[in-house]
């Protein structure tokens, strides 16, 4: 066994069974915040008691281990295929181990092999870069709540959406709308404004990689983002779709280029149990550093 | 804090109302998209199993077998409900349901065979697998495990104080439509 294969089991472990320190203060607060002695506040204590168990017992947090999207951020000249190649084993193996649940269906079959590795699963995304530094990141991204993401086409005349940065906003607050409880809020918007079809959808879901706290550098998607957590947390959605005061923990939103014919607003939700975390690497594979 | 333990009588469950916290002891039985659609077909229960005045659970739990030989549920929080709509309604009516547990409500037709019948939809917290695995206190049996496998198959569980709320109630009421209607006319004045 490699060791870059032992560290990306151990990346994949504590991915499943631990919720990272940002989301979890997050979700402490709004625990706080949620009016004393309603079903909200159970929801929430019932989330408490859960990620407090999971970790205990090295268990998935969600018995939905998701979708498995590796971010690799590497030097030049690294040598992707074997990367690739390890990260599919320490699946597979991380899997036996029960760090993963048997989530990975052949879409003409329908057959499950229980391995979690197939055509598409896991994915890999690489970057390179000039630093020395080997980066991976890595998202469980549930399906319940990637069933309630959603994608619109500006302009929208239905809900009076125009190409501009209200347009996107009603679209965005659409979104949660519909969304209720169903992807287990309370949830976290990735969004990615422009693009295309494919890339906006991949774009917003980048947006996971931020923590809840850190501000977008950008001023005028800084305001978006506050804007619609404010404005969702008003809407009395509430974990789960119960009512209550904590519809949303984060909104995260990015932009890309578009062409003029075409302009998307790309809305990624993620559930509660929002599991990223990621390593730094030494030269040897060893894990240096927990990046979350 | 209202206490329910199986069988239930309808009279009980004529008294909840949407928005009531419940805790359930007695036996579940899980059953998802195969099951559903078997019953729904005209398939019959195996023997040894009745839903009368019982409860399904939505869940497709994770099951080990211990040192032992004995099952051992290690992940069990609810999946998503509303697949299940095309069959819920003839199951609660054909089958005597009480009560169906899952996550993200039903629709209008389990609305009104909850009525008709007397049966309640109960949430249960979704992705919480770890506090509600640890509510089963013991696997009793499993059935068409060979059939439909093990996520799909009906697991006979027996559970203490699982924590659900109701979010569809016998009398017509749905927390989910409740809701949503709310979060509309509050977002129409925030555009
Ligand atoms: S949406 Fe998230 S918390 Fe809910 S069942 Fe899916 S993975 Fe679990």
């Amino acid at each position: 066994m490699s060791d870059l294969q032992d560290s990306l089991v151990e990346l994949i472990r504590r991915t499943s069974a631990e919720i990272p320190d940002d989301v979890q203060k997050a979700i402490l607060t709004s625990l706080e915040n949620e009016k004393k002695g309603t079903i909200a506040e159970s929801a929430f204590k019932i989330i408490e008691a859960n990620i407090k168990l999971a970790k205990q017992k090295s268990q998935p947090i969600c018995q939905d281990t998701g979708s498995i999207i590796f971010y690799v951020e590497c030097p030049v000249g690294f040598d992707q295929i074997t990367f690739e190649e390890t990260a599919r084993t320490a699946v597979t193996l991380a899997t036996k181990k029960g760090y993963l649940r048997q989530n990975s269906v052949d879409s003409l079959t329908g057959k499950n092999d229980g391995t979690n590795v197939g055509p598409g699963a896991p994915t890999v995304h690489f970057h390179q870069h000039r630093s020395s530094e080997i980066k991976v990141s890595l998202m469980l991204k549930g399906g319940g709540c990637e069933n309630v993401g959603a994608q619109y086409s500006l302009p929208s005349e239905k809900l009076k959406a125009n190409r501009d940065l209200d347009g996107c906003r009603k679209v965005i607050l659409d979104a949660v709308l519909q969304a209720q409880g169903k992807g287990c809020g309370p949830g976290i918007l990735g969004v990615c404004i422009g693009g295309d079809r494919a890339t906006g959808y991949e774009y917003s879901k980048q947006q996971f990689l931020r923590t809840i706290e850190d501000r977008n550098p950008n001023q005028e998607l800084d305001a978006l983002e506050q804007d619609i957590l404010k404005t969702a947390n008003e809407l009395g959605i509430g974990p789960m779709g119960f009512g209550g005061k904590t519809t949303l923990l984060g909104v995260k939103i990015c932009a890309a280029n578009r062409l003029p014919a075409s302009f998307f607003v790309s809305i990624s939700y993620m559930c509660w149990a929002y599991r990223r975390q990621g390593v730094i690497l030494s030269n040897e594979s060893k894990i240096e550093k927990w990046l979350y | 804090m209202t206490h329910l333990t199986t069988p239930i009588t309808e009279e009980k469950i004529r008294a909840l109302k949407v928005g009531d916290a419940v805790e359930i002891t007695g036996t579940l039985f899980t059953g998802r998209d195969a099951v559903h659609k078997y019953l729904h077909e005209g398939g019959t229960l195996p023997e040894g199993v009745s839903f009368k005045d019982g409860i399904i659970y939505h869940c497709g739990p994770v099951v080990i077998k211990d040192e032992e030989g004995k099952w051992k549920v290690t992940a069990a929080g609810p999946t998503t409900s509303i697949r299940e709509e095309p069959y819920q309604g003839h199951i609660i009516k054909e089958f005597g349901l009480r009560g169906v547990i899952g996550k993200g409500g039903m629709g209008d037709r389990t609305l009104a065979a909850n009525k008709e019948f007397g049966c309640v939809y109960l949430h249960a917290i979704g992705g919480a697998a770890q506090v509600l695995a640890e509510c089963i206190k013991s696997v009793r049996n499993v059935y068409f495990l060979e059939k439909f496998g093990s996520p799909e198959a009906i697991w006979e569980l027996e559970v203490e104080n699982f924590p659900v709320v109701v979010t569809m109630d016998s009398h017509g009421g749905s927390l989910h439509q409740e809701v949503f209607n709310n979060s509309q006319a509050e977002l129409a004045k925030r555009l």
